[in-house]
């Protein structure tokens, strides 16, 4: 339990790597590491389809990242539309880890450009729901 | 080894708000294939039934449709890799006969999407993607291609008028096509003027959901060669699969499923881009096929644009592609979507496309992709 509070709307309750909730409460943003290997992983996950081990280790997603790409949606499925309208992208950093979520609605369409700079920050929505969003770095 | 050879193909017209239950909607691909075909169900070996199943209320419709068409006792199953189920089927099938398991196989797609709401419709079909990590950020199929489009413009210089010539050109091979649910004329101006959807994705970038069904029925070397007097045949088979979600992926401007399935496919059966005389790109959007033109080698990375703005994946182009309308116009029901390809493709290489023919076509291709480039087929045909 734990992971029905990401996003919007949740599809996930259970799952080994929900602590991603708890540091989002704390203000961080986190991905994984493979203890064994070294291989670093986001979205978090708990086993490591290198070398096939579970014990994993988790690091902070600090730092600029660059916005690879975007898409401002006009519709949204059901249950997000009250959040319209919004927009999704990817954002890459230093270390090749990529990053999916929302752009911050604080930045103006206008300023919104890729390889832009942004930096991942967690967000609390209404109820007990938590995300995280890209904000001007 | 021998070959493999497709002797009937069939599909129902594709519809909105199909009035029938899926057994029927299925049957009626069915019942073109076998009588295209001319053969009775005993004369098929097994069945392979092609679908996204989310669709469905019926539980394993393999059953069901195996005892409506008068299937029992022979073998079926299901195959499911959401829109290139159907293709998926057709490698199967392959594998089978090539097994020398059964030499007559029949590939059923189908999908009634008015089975559900256009709402449950939306919110099944963004599940499609990483639900756990992307999901509970409101995604959806069209957002996710958005973004591709995106990263192609930025890339090289695509526009949203390129994206937009392509939907003009399935539009005017929509109007000739009887099977295709839609039937107008789209122009540049109207494509261009229609709402946003996800930006830069407009109304008229997105395909037609619709309902349908297809089947292609598939045999051995020995059995084609006595039952049709025109036999196609598989001359190469690419399968491969990406991401799922969108970190993993290396590139936006392209999908590597498509490239990896297209190499396949080529060395398979000995040929290169420039040997395709027609081709079935998987166009769910506007940026999909002009990705498919770089991925599938008609085009260099990034020169797609000029392949449309030079009018030449039109009929009388140097690579005419989706001729038939393609999913844009012709329609895009899930499961049946694989089939409806390889149906026009198979017609093209016998002659037999009408007003949609390629004079002279030998050598055909269909490029078939599940979900946002999760899965990739690509499968090239030819004839005697
Ligand atoms: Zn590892």
């Amino acid at each position: 339990m734990g992971f029905e509070r990401f996003g919007t709307v949740s599809f996930v309750a259970q799952t080994k790597v929900a602590e991603f909730i708890g540091y989002l409460d704390e203000g961080k943003v986190m991905g994984t590491q493979c203890k064994s290997c070294g291989t670093k992983f986001f979205p978090p996950r708990n086993d490591c389809a290198q070398c096939l081990g579970s014990d994993i280790e988790w690091f902070e997603i600090t730092g600029k990242g660059k916005l690879l790409t975007f898409s401002k949606l006009i519709y949204a499925p059901a249950g997000f539309e009250g959040d319209l309208p919004y927009r999704i992208c990817v954002v890459e950093y230093e270390d090749g880890v990529k990053v999916f979520g929302r752009i911050s609605p604080s930045i103006p369409d206008e300023d919104v450009s890729i390889g832009m700079a942004l930096v991942a920050v967690p967000v609390k929505l209404s109820g007990e729901k938590i995300a995280y969003e890209f904000q001007r770095a | 080894m021998q070959k493999v050879g497709i002797i009937g193909v069939g599909q129902s017209t594709f519809v909105r708000g199909y009035e029938g239950s899926i057994r029927e909607l299925a049957f009626e691909g069915f019942q073109e294939s076998m009588r295209d075909a001319q053969l009775k169900p005993a004369d098929i070996n097994a069945s392979i039934i092609c679908s996204a199943p989310e669709y469905d209320k019926q539980r394993t419709p393999a059953g069901l449709l195996a005892e409506y068409f008068g299937l029992n006792p022979q073998p079926t199953f299901y195959i499911e890799s959401v829109c290139s189920s159907s293709s998926m089927g057709l490698r199967v099938a392959y594998s089978m006969i090539q097994a020398g398991l059964h030499d007559v196989v029949a590939v059923i797609g189908f999908q009634k999407m008015s089975e559900i709401s256009s709402a449950e419709s939306q919110e099944r079909m963004g599940r499609g993607a990483d639900i756990m990590w992307e999901s509970p950020f409101g995604t959806m199929m069209p957002a996710y291609y958005a973004m591709h489009a995106r990263a192609h413009m930025n890339t090289y210089g695509t526009t949203e008028e390129d994206l937009a010539l392509i939907r003009v050109k399935a539009a005017s091979y929509g109007q000739i096509n009887e099977k295709a649910v839609y039937r107008k004329e789209v122009t540049l101006e109207k494509a261009l003027g229609s709402d946003p959807v996800a930006t830069p994705l407009k109304v008229f970038d997105c395909c037609a959901n619709a309902d349908g069904s297809s089947c292609i029925i598939v045999a051995s070397e020995k059995m084609a060669k006595k039952l049709s007097p025109k036999p196609v045949w598989i001359l190469g088979l690419g399968a491969a699969s990406a991401a799922i979600n969108m970190p993993g992926r290396k590139t936006f401007t392209g999908l590597t499923c498509a490239r990896e399935a297209a190499k396949q496919a080529y060395g398979m059966a000995g040929l290169t881009p420039q040997d395709i005389d027609v081709a079935e790109a998987h166009d769910c959007f506007t940026i999909a096929e002009m990705m498919a033109y770089e991925d599938l080698g008609f085009a260099e990375r990034g020169k797609g644009k000029e392949l449309i703005r030079n009018k030449e994946t039109y009929i009388g182009g140097k690579i005419p592609v989706n001729v038939d309308g393609g999913l844009l116009s012709k329609g895009h029901p899930i499961g049946a979507t694989g089939g409806s390809q390889i149906r026009t493709i198979t017609l093209q290489l016998r002659g037999e496309a009408g007003a949609m023919q390629v004079e002279g076509a030998k050598t055909g291709l269909v490029h078939n992709i599940g979900g946002v480039g999760i899965y990739g087929n690509v499968s090239i045909f030819g004839r005697d």
